[in-house]
């Protein structure tokens, strides 16, 4: 009985927090269509967010696109069928591993930073001091986030593609011994516009989930400084886990007979 | 017994600007306030006393909409605020000013614009007019304009009280809220405050309810005084009389007595 109790129990609570946070992310979402804007806080996240990831994104992507040449020609060499490498490159990239990547970065540099700083300002009182001034923290904090994140986020998977697909060719190029006309040749036969288009849907999307998970855990803060400590962690966790499991459906969505 | 009263307590001559009637709140199994009654009139500064626990940030966040009562009403210039959510409850909040316990600074914002946010985000002043506003009451309570420019965390813990006062002023309030405006201050500070409480109060004309378990700045800063005791206001009066209230708790509180009616609920390691 108290087994039963307990699973119960569990279930309750998870669909509390459940209900807790898409209730969170609506009235975030209905915030950024409804005026005032603070334009310079969304200016400021979105340099922030887009800006500065730039360099970790950029790296991320240009090295798993070398990987996938290397390896994808490790296979395909067993069959003959190196000249695959440059179509598996381009669409490994354009439809899984740049946005994937990216969110995954993202959500560890900027989830875990969001979390921590709405986290500080809510056990410092300064959330409690803003709704003291007649300022929304909803519209204040929240808003320009979930904004930055949902359009900056597709920026950078752009960047980290066209990064990840230069950084196949080099390896094909200049290691691999490929023909440079052809490789690029073969890059574009196969590329379609869907392909890019669903990584860039994945990526507004994770970029909504990882700003999401980092507003609404350092919102909910609590304890002081282990509180902050826990809300940070979580965040990425979260949205870590958020984001393969949406790959999978938006995958589903875009690509599923 | 109800907070009710004006210095000579016998009723508010006029309309108080916050009146509470039968507030109540629980936190889960834990009932917190048990029916508070409070008034504060017009240009009066009444203190809530009491000791740790016993509900007197509640009553505060209660009457801000930083909670929401389970039951009572409360009125701010005879207008019920209970429930009140977005630009209702901010244009009351707009009435308000608030001194937090830590000052609640925004770490991210310089000085002036801390001390300007209520006149930028919250009235859509132009900053530089706001920034001379801001510069104006930094003076009143004493900071120069050397520090308008830096960030909370390059000042002391005085001089970000300093400036949490000059941002609850700035936007000339008809209410102050003062939450342990003395805690971990040095005595000299905790005096340099409470003179700064008193005049802000007395220059910008407004009412003030303040929360403290310092008596010394109670004293100093209260024309009534109103003590919280198992979340009920179990004594009220002016507070020229609480050394002759006749009432046990209040008398055990005052003089910091470990003996008496009030007991501690130390739990042994």
């Amino acid at each position: 009985m108290n087994f039963v109790a307990l699973i119960g129990r569990a279930f309750l609570g998870f669909l509390a927090t459940a209900g807790r946070l898409v209730l969170f992310a609506l009235a975030g979402v209905s915030h950024i269509t409804r005026p005032p804007f603070y334009y310079r806080l969304i200016w400021r996240q979105m340099v922030d967010i887009g800006y500065y990831s730039l360099p970790v994104v950029g790296l991320t992507g240009l090295f798993a696109g070398m990987v996938l040449a290397l390896q994808s020609y490790t296979g395909f060499a067993r069959f003959s069928a190196e000249g695959a490498v440059a179509t598996v490159v381009v669409l490994s990239m354009t439809r899984e591993l740049g946005p994937v990547l990216a969110g995954l970065m993202v959500a560890g540099r900027i989830g875990a930073s969001i979390a921590a700083e709405i986290g500080t300002m809510r056990v410092t009182e300064q959330i409690d001091a803003l709704t003291t001034l007649a300022t929304n923290p909803f519209k204040y904090l929240v808003a320009p986030r979930l904004f930055a994140g949902i359009t900056m986020l597709p920026i950078l998977v752009l960047v980290a593609d066209i990064i990840g697909i230069f950084g196949g060719y080099v390896v094909s190029v200049y290691k691999l011994d490929f023909n440079a006309p052809n490789y690029l040749k073969r890059s574009w036969e196969f590329l379609e516009v869907v392909d890019v288009v669903s990584g860039l849907v994945k990526a507004s999307v994770f970029g909504f989930l990882v700003t999401l998970m980092g507003c609404y855990q350092g919102y909910n803060s609590k304890r002081g400084a282990q509180g902050v400590g826990a809300a940070t962690t979580n965040a990425v966790v979260s949205s870590s886990i958020l984001i393969l499991i949406f790959n999978y459906i938006i995958t589903e969505l875009f690509f599923s007979k | 017994m109800s907070a009710n009263g004006n210095r000579s307590g016998n009723g508010p001559a006029q309309e108080p600007v916050i009146l509470m009637r039968d507030v109540h709140k629980a936190f889960g199994a834990k009932q917190v306030l048990r029916g508070v009654d409070l008034d504060v009139g017009q240009r009066e500064s009444v203190v809530i006393i009491g000791g740790s626990g016993t509900g007197k940030s509640v009553t505060l966040k209660c009457i801000l909409g930083l909670l929401e009562p389970d039951q009572g009403s409360i009125k701010v210039d005879g207008e019920e605020v209970v429930g009140l959510t977005g630009q209702a409850r901010d244009r009351i909040n707009a009435k308000f000013g608030m001194l937090f316990q830590g000052a609640a600074l925004f770490d991210s914002l310089r000085i002036w614009e801390n001390v300007a946010f209520g006149l930028i985000q919250g009235r859509g002043m132009a900053r530089a007019e706001a920034k001379k506003i801001a510069i104006e009451k930094m003076g009143m309570v004493g900071l120069g304009k050397h520090v308008a420019d830096l960030f909370p965390a390059e000042l002391s813990a005085g001089m970000q009280k300093r400036c949490g006062l000059a941002r609850a002023i700035a936007a000339d309030p008809e209410i102050i809220f003062f939450d342990e405006p003395t805690t971990g201050l040095d005595p000299i500070m905790s005096d340099v405050i409470n003179d700064l409480i008193v005049q802000s109060v007395r220059d910008v004309g407004c009412s003030a309810l303040t929360i403290t378990h310092d008596m010394a700045s109670a004293r100093r800063i209260a024309d009534r005084v109103a003590m919280l005791y198992m979340g009920q206001i179990i004594w009220a009066g002016p507070v020229d009389q609480i050394d002759r209230s006749g009432n046990e708790y209040l008398d055990q509180f005052i003089h910091g007595r470990p003996e008496g009616p009030i007991q501690l609920q130390v739990r042994a390691l």
